[in-house]
């Protein structure tokens, strides 16, 4: 693959010699005036601006709550849990694809979890299986939706309410104390405090946020989910495997949802049969909220990862300043329709 | 070694549709293909199997002599055999280089992506072979905002990158000018001159018959006939096709074709 043996540069030349005039009078007025930066990045820069004034305004309006140490501990303990699902959520997303099971796989990784322990006593392989599960409940996502064609919105329905049943019909509804674990090593890699301050799930959420950003951007992998959700027949016809790496996405939200689910349980030292009920529209609207385009081909793990900020500051920054909480539902809808409006407009007139 | 690609008995069936009927199809080493037929002829799954998209249900490939098993699409553009989709096979949201790479990105061991080299490449490849020398367009610029002509440059740069020995054009006229087909007749021309083969497919037998070498009329899903375009002229091959589109053959006389019978020794 080396250029120097590519010797037909020649006849590609005078196959499009008129290309440089046209091009320049074409791109040259909406190239003034805005820095190619800037229009490239402007969904990233957008919603950076929205998370900053949200922020900047409850500061001034609720002083009190956001000048203090408490609720970034709070926040630092609690966004991990959805964030770390939506992360990879947004390559699903990229690929064209959807996932909505999502939350009941958490439940399901759980009750793998609780089972193993019990049986073997052993949290670290409780924690392996239970990881294991995840990745293959996902992985059966990915297969329906690739072999036998399905819709991924509506296969994943179905998945939901599947997983769901499997965690009510084994638990009978039980819930489980995982009061064991609490002494243990993984307990303290997962959700110990680092410095006494620090969550480990923030910096297991950074650590999920450095890979899948690798692999997007970085990687084979990634290249292919982007050409995939751009035009997935153009990527088969260029000899991307297509069915392996729609299987592929959905298998790692999957895994992604099994760790959330251990995460959010551990930090609670219990098991609830509900795991994952909840998180659904938040783990989603932080995605669309980043800016990733639900028609696939476009999005970023930044934007995705400022929207769960923005996603987890809201309803503590109403409350903090004074609004009840009846209002939070409001103020969500208000914020995710604006920020999604916001990149319409963007995408339209800049990324361009 | 006679062939650079040879096709033996290729048959192909989607459901009730027979789309290939025990097909001899070749192509010689440094030779300019067209491969003529009316819709539903067969011409795009013939195509279609010999870049690895489709598997035939039976049949053999050769390709520089060799046998090959199970062709994919990655296998066939690893031999060698790049196909020209047009804009079909652009990721309009992705960056230039993103696409110039499509399925074949540069990468290390693990899979991880050399960017700075494929935007290098990239790079040259826009001021030496597509032309493009504005400073607006650079490596990262999305390909969705290119002109149709212009989205034609990067499929065609795409295809001789990967130093291909067979280039497919798959109706490569279609929507385009009438100076753009011009430089892209040139740019057949250009493959031939540089040693590679080509199959040319279209529906206009002008723009055929004035890049080819030989002429592969399909029908039915069967050959009806093959011959050099220097044994004959235009207006008998315009005659042909009108038969051919009537009864399904050529001549009286030519029915059935191996891929050696009317041609041996004076390829080019």
């Amino acid at each position: 693959m080396t250029m120097d043996k590519r010797n037909p540069a020649a006849t590609g030349a005078n196959a499009h010699a008129e290309a440089p005039a046209a091009l320049a009078r074409r791109v040259a007025p909406q190239a003034g005036g805005v820095p190619r930066w800037i229009r490239r990045n402007a969904l990233q820069i957008g919603i950076t601006c929205v998370l900053l004034l949200l922020w900047g305004l409850f500061l001034v309006r609720a002083p009190a709550t956001f000048f203090s140490k408490n609720i970034y501990a709070a926040l630092m303990s609690t966004v991990p849990f959805f964030a770390i699902m939506a992360l990879p959520l947004t390559m699903v997303v990229i690929a064209g694809e959807m996932d909505l099971s999502f939350p009941s796989i958490m439940g399901f990784g759980m009750v793998v979890f609780v089972h193993v322990l019990e049986a073997t006593k052993s949290p670290g392989l409780a924690f392996l299986t239970c990881l294991l599960s995840g990745f293959l409940a996902g992985l059966l996502n990915g297969t329906i939706v690739v072999r036998l064609g399905l819709p991924s919105l509506v296969a994943t329905i179905g998945t939901q309410f599947f997983w769901r049943g499997v965690v009510d019909v084994i638990t009978q509804g039980q819930p489980a104390s995982l009061v064991s674990v609490k002494p243990t090593l993984l307990q303290r890699l997962l959700v110990g405090r680092v410095g006494g301050y620090v969550p480990a799930q923030v910096l297991w959420m950074i650590f999920v946020a450095v890979v899948v950003w690798v692999f997007l951007n970085r990687h084979r992998f990634g290249a292919h989910v982007y050409l995939i959700g751009d035009n997935r027949e153009s990527a088969r016809l260029m000899g991307v495997n297509v069915d392996r790496v729609r299987m592929l996405v959905f298998a790692v939200v999957g895994l992604a949802a099994a760790f959330a689910g251990v995460l959010a349980s551990l930090e609670v030292s219990y098991f609830w049969v509900t795991l994952g009920e909840g998180y659904l529209m938040r783990t989603l609207a932080s995605v669309f909220l980043g800016g990733t385009s639900v028609f696939g081909g476009q999005g970023t793990i930044y934007g995705t990862f400022i929207g769960c900020f923005i996603i987890a500051i809201i309803e503590p920054g109403l409350v903090a300043m004074g609004l009840t909480g009846f209002w939070t539902k409001l103020i969500y809808g208000f914020i995710i329709t604006a920020s999604v409006a916001m990149h319409a407009v963007l995408s339209r007139r800049l990324a361009r | 070694m006679e062939y650079l690609l040879e096709m033996r008995n290729i048959s192909k069936r989607f459901g009730e549709v027979q789309a290939l009927r025990n097909v001899n199809f070749c192509v010689r080493y440094n030779e300019v293909v067209g491969l003529l037929g009316d819709n539903g002829a067969g011409k795009s799954t013939l195509i279609k199997i010999v870049t690895g998209y489709h598997q035939p249900d039976s049949g053999e490939i050769y390709f520089n002599g060799r046998k090959i098993e199970r062709l994919s699409v990655s296998e066939a553009r690893r031999l060698g055999i790049e196909t020209v989709y047009q804009e079909r096979a652009l990721a309009n949201l992705q960056s230039l280089w993103r696409n110039i790479f499509m399925g074949r990105e540069l990468t290390t061991m693990l899979g991880f992506l050399d960017v700075a080299k494929m935007r290098r490449e990239t790079e040259k490849l826009m001021v030496g072979s597509m032309g493009f020398t504005s400073a607006a367009v650079v490596p990262d610029s999305v390909v969705g905002t290119f002109s149709g002509g212009e989205k034609q440059g990067v499929a065609i740069v795409r295809a001789l990158y990967f130093e291909a020995e067979l280039i497919i054009l798959d109706e490569p006229t279609m929507g385009l000018s009438l100076s753009e087909t011009r430089k892209l007749l040139d740019f057949v021309r250009g493959i031939k001159e540089a040693g590679k083969s080509c199959i040319f497919i279209d529906h206009n037998v002008f723009h055929v018959y004035s890049v080819a070498d030989r002429v592969v009329v399909l029908d039915r899903g069967a050959v009806a006939g093959e011959f050099l375009t220097k044994d004959i002229t235009l207006e008998q091959l315009m005659d042909m096709m009108y038969r051919v589109a009537q009864t399904g053959r050529l001549s009286e006389n030519n029915t059935e074709c191996l891929p050696a019978a009317p041609i041996g020794t004076e390829t080019p």
